[in-house]
């Protein structure tokens, strides 16, 4: 426990002002502006809309300026940010089927309607650093176009499956989704719920956990059945209309992970699903979020639930990288009379073992 | 078809349009339009969040999945229709164009004139837009052969 303390005022002022001094960083370099944040750390301002559970790429840009490029600090930012603006409802489901694709692949089928599309991916890349890119202005490749787009909407390769009955049904849910920003957190807590929880979690905890499933923590023997990403339109339905608008697009990657099942006494042999969904490119996340979703769905398919990665509580309560760096960073502020009484104790202790001694 | 519901898929269209097309180029359009009518705000340009919902697997039961901002506004012009718009992100003017062109485009006089010159370009770009990233992403087609692993 940790107890107010007053004063310090000017020392934490100019505290502030090291820090904008440290941010800004020499100035004889130009500043970075949003632009150049949100259209060249592209992949870093959507890990914080994603996590940060606000879909804007300016003040996510905004957010990693402030905290220096600190992903968890500047999603904390955006956090609190939130809190500020009034809520106006919730959309209609978003249609991934109808996703406009950029990148659209599956490690379960090579031939699937529609094709393998890799988009801007660093798969086969070599990984290895390129200095061309630490000159400014060097050249880049042309970028190739086909004569045809892609196709206006490419079915899910988890459709392929159900059309032929080898996978379960997607999964039913409440009429209206539960909204762990609106209520605490319950167990057993919904796949509603559940999804929600991941999606905003922190991509380091879901990919350590989805890791530890593969590595025989409650395995789930999955396929990346498929990975799309492209955008999608966001429709409402506003009170003054009554019928749906699109009120904006909006790019998301999902994963849909396919699982083997072997079945129980009601249930056939099939396929069983695990979903993960990200604000913009949060490939890695999504994928991590399909195995973890799979995972913490032991329980309803009646599977020994024996892991961390399987457990809803330990995942649930440890997933949010706001709270959890809070918990973690609040040892910092003072702790002094709690510290002063341990002192205390260990003193008192030692004296009493060693008048025991004599 | 009644006369109601082509309206209003009309008016989904260009409402559609008027909120994914971005606001400088929206003002950019405007400012060609001569004398609009004067107008007033029902509901000056609002900055909110909307809750972005997704299903399980894709199509099944939804789930919350994070918010966006949006703005929302409601304009009308004297003596004429109201209009409305709900514009992802946080701009004011793009929601105020975006809502009186939405009243405009219901107005028998100045329905053409908008649709002619914000809407139909507008509309044309992001269709060029989508066109574009469409064969950038068909160039990156690839089909993968497997290879005989000789064990038959």
């Amino acid at each position: 426990m940790y107890v107010a303390v007053k004063g310090g005022e000017k020392a934490i002022d100019n505290a502030h002002a090291l820090l904008a001094e440290d941010r800004r960083g020499d100035e004889s370099v130009p500043e970075l502006s949003l632009e150049q944040i949100s259209g060249q750390l592209s992949l870093a301002v959507e890990r914080v809309m994603t996590e940060g559970s606000v879909y804007d790429r300016e003040l996510a840009a905004l957010a990693l300026k402030q905290a220096q490029g600190d992903a968890v600090e500047a999603i904390f930012l955006l956090r609190a940010y939130r809190t500020t603006l009034p809520r106006f409802g919730a959309s209609q489901p978003v249609d991934t089927g109808s996703m406009a694709i950029r990148r659209r692949i599956s490690a379960a089928f090579k031939d699937l309607p529609g094709g393998q599309v890799l988009g801007p991916t660093y798969d086969y890349t070599h990984r290895l650093l390129d200095f061309a890119l630490a000159a400014e202005g060097s050249e880049r490749p042309s970028v190739a176009e086909n004569a045809e787009p892609v196709e206006a909407s490419m079915p899910r390769v988890t459709d392929v499956l159900g059309h032929q009955g080898l996978i379960e049904a997607s999964g039913d849910g409440p009429e209206v989704p539960g909204d762990l920003t609106r209520q605490p957190l319950t167990f057993p807590a919904g796949r509603d719920l559940r999804l929600q929880n991941l999606a905003r979690a922190d991509e380091g905890f879901v990919l350590a956990l989805a890791y530890s499933s593969q590595r025989g923590y409650g395995n789930t023997h999955p396929f990346a059945g498929e990975i799309r990403m492209g955008e999608v339109a966001v429709e409402l339905v506003p009170e003054e209309l009554g019928f749906a608008i699109e009120i904006g697009e909006i790019t998301l990657t999902e994963c849909q992970m396919v699982n083997q099942f072997k079945g129980s006494k009601s249930v056939p042999p099939q396929f069983t699903r695990g979903y993960g969904v990200s604000f913009g490119q949060c490939e890695r996340k999504a994928m991590a979020m399909a195995l973890v979703d799979r995972s913490l769905r032991a329980e309803d398919l009646g599977e020994l639930v024996s892991n961390p990665a399987q457990d809803q509580e330990f995942v649930l309560y440890h997933s949010d990288n706001v709270e959890a760096s809070g918990f973690v960073q609040h040892l910092k502020l003072p702790h002094y009379v709690d510290f002063q009484s341990e002192l205390e104790m260990i003193r008192r202790l030692r004296r009493e073992n060693a008048e025991a001694a004599q | 078809m009644t006369s109601t519901t082509i309206d209003t898929e009309r008016r989904r269209h260009w409402m559609g349009v008027l909120a994914k097309s971005p606001a400088d180029r929206l003002d950019q359009l405007w400012s060609q339009l001569d004398a609009v009518p004067a107008w007033s705000h029902l509901r000056r340009p609002e900055v909110g969040l909307v809750m972005v919902r997704g299903r399980m697997g894709g199509d099944g039961a939804a789930f919350n999945m994070g918010e966006m901002t949006v703005t929302r506004c409601s304009v009308r012009v004297d003596g004429g229709p109201v209009g409305h718009a709900w514009v992802a992100g946080r701009c004011a003017r793009h929601a105020e164009m975006a809502a009186l062109a939405d009243a405009l485009l219901q107005m028998p006089r100045w329905h053409d004139e908008v649709s002619r010159r914000v809407v139909a370009p507008l509309a044309r770009q992001l269709a060029d837009d989508r066109a574009q990233a469409g064969r950038k992403a068909a160039a990156t087609r690839v089909d993968f052969f497997t290879m005989v692993r000789g064990e038959d």
